[in-house]
């Protein structure tokens, strides 16, 4: 059997090898990517372009608007103020998330049972859905009849979501509650692709188990944390669901990200244009952030880290 | 502020959504390099998108565009869900040629994804509605039928209505939409058993329900209960505020889109009253994360941990529902709003829904649409709908039912909601439904803020006044 595949593999390398002329694997392999790229992504995003220079309230004709959108987007408080929100968010939400899934996820790399019986404990949360979660937290989170009265602690029947200045950190805290397991699962992978040999040899020179942390594991680690932090920063500017069933955005405007706003711009106050505007904004935000993280990381992205292993 | 209704949580029956999510952690190996993972990412998101698109298309109604097809209707949860069920179900008993496809969505819900359908031509036949701004947008858009024609054609249609709740299905002296359920006036619901615990009397007047304030704190209690999560129910103390003191015209102007019509003064001295209950402690602590969505405001009333609720008359049928006992053990009483000294508004103008109301697609087919006009002829308001409407707890929006509420063991309620619709010098519909969307969303925020006293009223009055045209 190993025979067979192995000798299969070897004759599709050299049909391969004979087509593209050792250029590596065929540029046609991107090519259903490719096309769900531009139908998904490309299509849409230049549509919205177009619609950010409209007027249309979803019902009626779509109207040329000039640059009317734009002003009223660049003008409005509110989105300067979700633009702060969605930092806010995004910031705290990474120093939360980051030290927490990185130390869960070296824990559960373990090969001991019980860590992975916690493992998979851990992964729970990310099998409900944003809204049942937010669903969840919000009957919890009541101040009258959520956990706080029915547990009889006083302590807990904050008013959670209803405090501007608390509601911020409850929304990072169910954020992390429901995503820190999947960057955990990202680390535990990440931890147990480096060879057993470099510790050992920490091992032998003497180094303890918080010098082997620091000398080997995180720097091995570099690119799954790049990984991590780009998903868990961009993705900060997609928390939307979770959100709007948890807050719909309120109290006021606390917790009315960018796209939260977008998306009551767009299909509350039925303004299409505005909320275009908004979405390109949005865009610009996103990749300009990931370009950054990339950039943090180095750029010789083929260098090997297991040279000696 | 609209019927939005009794839709306990209940996690026996939602049973969340598993594992839609991608889980890109599975499928990218920690060697690949970011572009790699950057292009698995988009293709496998792709591909959900395109599985969830898919499902999308499939879960969604037929174009009612197609002819030949029965029509189709979509609802709301709630108060009123099993009476227009058991209406439509007898009418598809008796019209297996003429059955109408009926489904149902959450309030918040339906809003959106109503006119998102409708503008995509995928709406259904029977468009459920408030009259006011929204209506107004959809005609201009052409897509709703003018029903002034059947209605002419059909005067027994007409004549069944109170004539002042009628009104409101119409724009620029035509109707579009025709009545469909109950009155809804905004109504002050109190506890009777707290009132006489702590020896108190319902308000009369605006100083009567501030000296109420500190006697039920004094004993515990909170005041009013009020879901402020929801946004909307806070608009019903502007609404019935503003007309209290300034009367009907500050809103007819304001709606009416008069260039700084915000600037009534009624409407900062509403918003001052407003922040002056919110200092006093008039309202149940966390009042601003209790959704009234999920019937949590209603039901500190009658649980006895606060006094008085400020709400529409739908909460009623949900109260008769989730607690019985109080409705008849006596110990949920109602009164009107309380008057404001010095004040111009009649004490009996009412604030509220006037009805919920059928508009019919100007896309459907022909058939369509005559088995749609057929129901409304025949179907709605038979006196089996009527009948079923006011055992629930509602007043029908027709004629002539006196006696059929005076036999209802809801008497009390009924006779006392009826009269405060019928005997209305005025009945100005919710804002946020009367306004465009535009300013109603800009409307809801503000107004969250001045109970949460994050602005100052002049800080209000201006930002709306810079809505008006929107």
């Amino acid at each position: 059997m190993a025979l067979t595949t192995s000798s299969l593999r070897r004759a599709a390398r050299t049909t391969r090898t004979a087509k593209s002329g050792g250029a590596g694997p065929s540029g046609w392999l991107a090519a259903p990517a490719l096309v769900f790229f531009l139908v998904f992504a490309v299509v849409p995003l230049i549509g919205v372009v177009v619609l950010s220079f409209t007027r249309w309230d979803g019902l009626g004709e779509i109207k040329l608007d000039g640059l009317s959108s734009w002003a009223t987007v660049l003008t409005d408080p509110v989105t300067g103020n979700a633009l702060i929100v969605t930092a806010k968010i995004m910031f705290f939400s990474f120093i939360v998330q980051a030290p927490i899934s990185l130390l869960l996820g070296v824990f559960t790399a373990g090969g001991q049972k019980y860590r992975a019986a916690l493992a998979v404990l851990y992964f729970v949360p990310l099998l409900l859905s944003s809204a049942a979660v937010a669903i969840a937290f919000k009957a919890l989170l009541d101040p009258n009849f959520g956990m706080g009265p029915g547990l009889g602690i006083p302590a807990l029947a904050q008013d959670w979501l209803g405090d501007s200045d608390l509601v911020l950190f409850v929304v990072v805290f169910v954020i992390a509650w429901q995503f820190v397991p999947f960057h955990t699962l990202i680390y535990q992978g990440g931890v147990r692709q480096i060879p057993a040999s470099f510790y050992e040899a920490a091992q032998i020179d003497g180094a303890g188990r918080v010098k082997q942390f620091f000398h080997i594991t995180l720097p091995q680690l570099k690119y799954t944390i790049i990984t991590s932090s780009t998903l868990m920063v961009v993705g900060s500017l997609a928390y939307f669901d979770l959100i709007f069933v948890l807050t719909a955005g309120g109290p006021g405007y606390s917790t009315r990200l960018l796209p939260l706003h977008m998306y009551l711009t767009g299909f509350k106050a039925n303004d299409m244009g505005a909320a275009s505007a908004l979405g390109v904004i949005l865009v610009v935000i996103g990749l300009g952030l990931a370009l950054l993280l990339q950039r943090l990381g180095g750029t010789n992205r083929n260098a090997s880290q297991l040279e000696g292993a | 502020m609209r019927q939005r209704i009794g839709l306990i949580v209940s996690h026996s029956s939602h049973h969340p959504t598993r594992g839609t999510s991608v889980d890109p952690g599975g499928t990218i190996g920690m060697h690949m390099n970011i572009g790699k993972l950057r292009t698995a990412a988009v293709a496998v998101t792709a591909a959900a998108l395109t599985v969830s698109l898919a499902a999308c298309g499939s879960a969604g109604p037929s174009n009612a565009g197609t002819s030949g097809e029965s029509p189709t209707m979509w609802g709301l949860t709630g108060g009123n869900q099993p009476v227009l069920q058991k209406s439509i179900d007898s009418w598809n008993k008796d019209h297996p040629d003429q059955a109408i496809k009926l489904d149902f969505f959450a309030n918040d819900a339906y809003k959106t994804k109503v006119r998102t359908a409708v503008g995509a031509g995928q709406g259904p036949t029977f468009i459920y509605g408030w009259g006011g701004g929204v209506l107004k947008s959809y005609v201009d858009a052409g897509q709703v039928a003018d029903l002034s024609g059947f209605l002419s054609q059909n005067p027994d249609v007409k004549d069944r209505y109170l004539p002042s709740i009628l009104k409101n299905g119409e724009i620029n002296g035509k109707t579009y939409a025709v009545p469909n359920n109950n009155v809804q006036p905004v109504v002050l619901y109190y506890n009777k058993e707290l009132f006489d615990k702590v020896g108190a009397q319902p308000p009369k007047t605006w100083d009567d329900l501030m000296a109420l304030v500190p006697k039920f704190k004094a004993a515990g209690i909170a005041p009013f209960s009020l879901g402020g999560q929801s946004k909307w129910p806070d608009l019903m103390w502007l609404e019935y505020l503003v007309e209290r003191i300034g009367g009907p015209e500050v809103f007819a102007n304001i709606a009416a889109n008069k260039p700084n019509a915000w600037s009534d003064p009624a409407v900062a001295q509403a918003l001052t009253k407003i922040q002056e209950l919110v200092d006093a402690g008039g309202f149940v602590n966390g009042f601003s994360s209790i959704a009234a969505d999920s019937s949590a405001d209603q039901a500190l009333v009658y649980t006895g941990k606060a006094a008085m609720i400020l709400q529409g008359g739908w909460i009623y049928q949900t109260i008769k529902k989730n607690a019985p006992d109080s409705i008849t053990g006596g110990k949920i009483s109602w009164t009107t709003f309380p008057t404001v000294s010095g004040g111009k508004g009649d004490p009996a103008n009412v604030v509220g829904n006037p009805s919920n109301f059928w508009s019919l697609s100007s896309k459907a087919s022909e058939s369509q649409t005559k088995a749609a006009e057929e129901y409304i002829k025949k179907g709605m308001f038979s006196d089996e709908n009527t009948q079923a409407l006011i055992d629930s707890g509602a007043v029908p929006v027709v004629k002539g039912i006196d006696s059929k509420l005076a036999a209802s063991p809801d008497k009390n309620f009924l006779t006392f909601l009826y009269g405060l619709a019928k005997n209305a010098p005025s009945f100005t519909l919710s804002w946020d439904q009367a306004l465009s969307p535009a300013q109603g969303d800009a409307m809801l925020a503000n107004l969250d803020q001045i109970f949460l006293k994050k602005i100052t009223p002049q800080q209000f009055v201006d930002t709306m006044n810079a809505t008006i045209g929107k």
